[in-house]
């Protein structure tokens, strides 16, 4: 039952992102081409999930804890840190050669684009050399103390 | 480049159905709705709990462009204006970058600054101005 539901609001995520334009990178490079092709379409997506999200976080986590979970599982770091800043905005540069997140891109395997799953390809190799890179850092740092 | 048309309607209605996705996952399991943490939850779970949450959320997301299709008659638009090379580069940064930022544009873009979270903010503002510059240096200053 709980699978179904879940399954039920990735495939709601799913349908949002097809529609919205995000699972499409030349629509989501012109959003940015400011000086170029601009469609100003993606600030609607962006605005819709924000507002409807900020609402209805409102109501949800005023309750002691969710409805098939004991607790909320909310990140609570608030410092800002290099990693976050930069990390982020090397996002941000494959995002503008790309034109694909992942949120647009994951959906976007449903279309059966050979070019998606190059991406997402790309993406899960890039995922994985970070994950390496942290866990050497971090016993590079264990090794020292 | 390719033109595309300005879809306000369209984008809107997807926008809210994903914050309302967003919203019915923190109200049923308690959890953030961000592409990045659910495809690294899959690559590396803790159990089995852990791993079948997202992996059903995957799968329905999946399935989206699929029932689009059902209601439309066709699968929604996918147009790539770059070669295969800049593909798997572009894919390969954002990978390092969600990894190390902690969240994309849902995690951070939706979820996060709807929780109005500073860490989000920082990151969302971070991501949109690099991805401004980096269209802005390719298309303009490149001519690609």
């Amino acid at each position: 039952m709980r699978l179904i539901i879940l399954f039920l609001i990735g495939l709601v995520f799913g349908v949002g992102i097809s529609i919205s334009g995000m699972a499409n990178p030349a629509k989501v490079l012109n959003f940015f081409d400011f000086a170029g092709t601009w469609d100003p379409s993606l600030i609607f997506v962006m605005g819709g999930a924000v507002v409807v999200t900020f609402i209805g976080y409102r109501f949800v986590l005023k309750r002691p804890a969710p409805m098939m979970d004991v607790k909320f599982h909310l990140p609570t770091r608030r410092d800002l840190d290099l990693t976050l800043i930069a990390g982020s905005a090397a996002f941000g540069v494959g995002w503008g050669i790309a034109g694909f997140c992942p949120g647009g891109a994951l959906p976007a395997l449903g279309t059966g684009r050979s070019e998606v799953f190059i991406f997402v390809g790309a993406l899960l190799a890039g995922i994985f050399a970070a994950k390496f890179i942290k866990s050497a850092i971090a016993n590079r740092a264990t090794a020292q103390a | 480049m390719i033109e595309t048309a300005f879809t306000p309607y369209a984008s809107l209605g997807g926008g809210a159905l994903i914050g309302l996705a967003s919203v019915a996952l923190m109200a049923v399991a308690g959890r953030i709705m961000g592409a990045t943490g659910i495809l690294a939850g899959i690559l590396q779970p803790s159990s089995f709990s852990d791993w079948s949450w997202r992996a059903v959320i995957l799968a329905g997301m999946i399935a989206g462009p699929l029932v689009v299709m059902m209601f439309t008659g066709q699968m929604p638009a996918v147009q790539v204006p770059i070669s295969t090379t800049m593909l798997i580069i572009g894919g390969f940064i954002v990978g390092l970058g969600v990894t190390f930022g902690g969240g994309c544009t849902s995690g951070h873009g939706v979820c996060g600054m709807a929780r109005v979270s500073p860490r989000s903010i920082v990151a969302t503002v971070s991501f949109m101005i690099a991805t401004a510059i980096t269209v802005y240096v390719i298309r303009h200053i490149f001519g690609a």
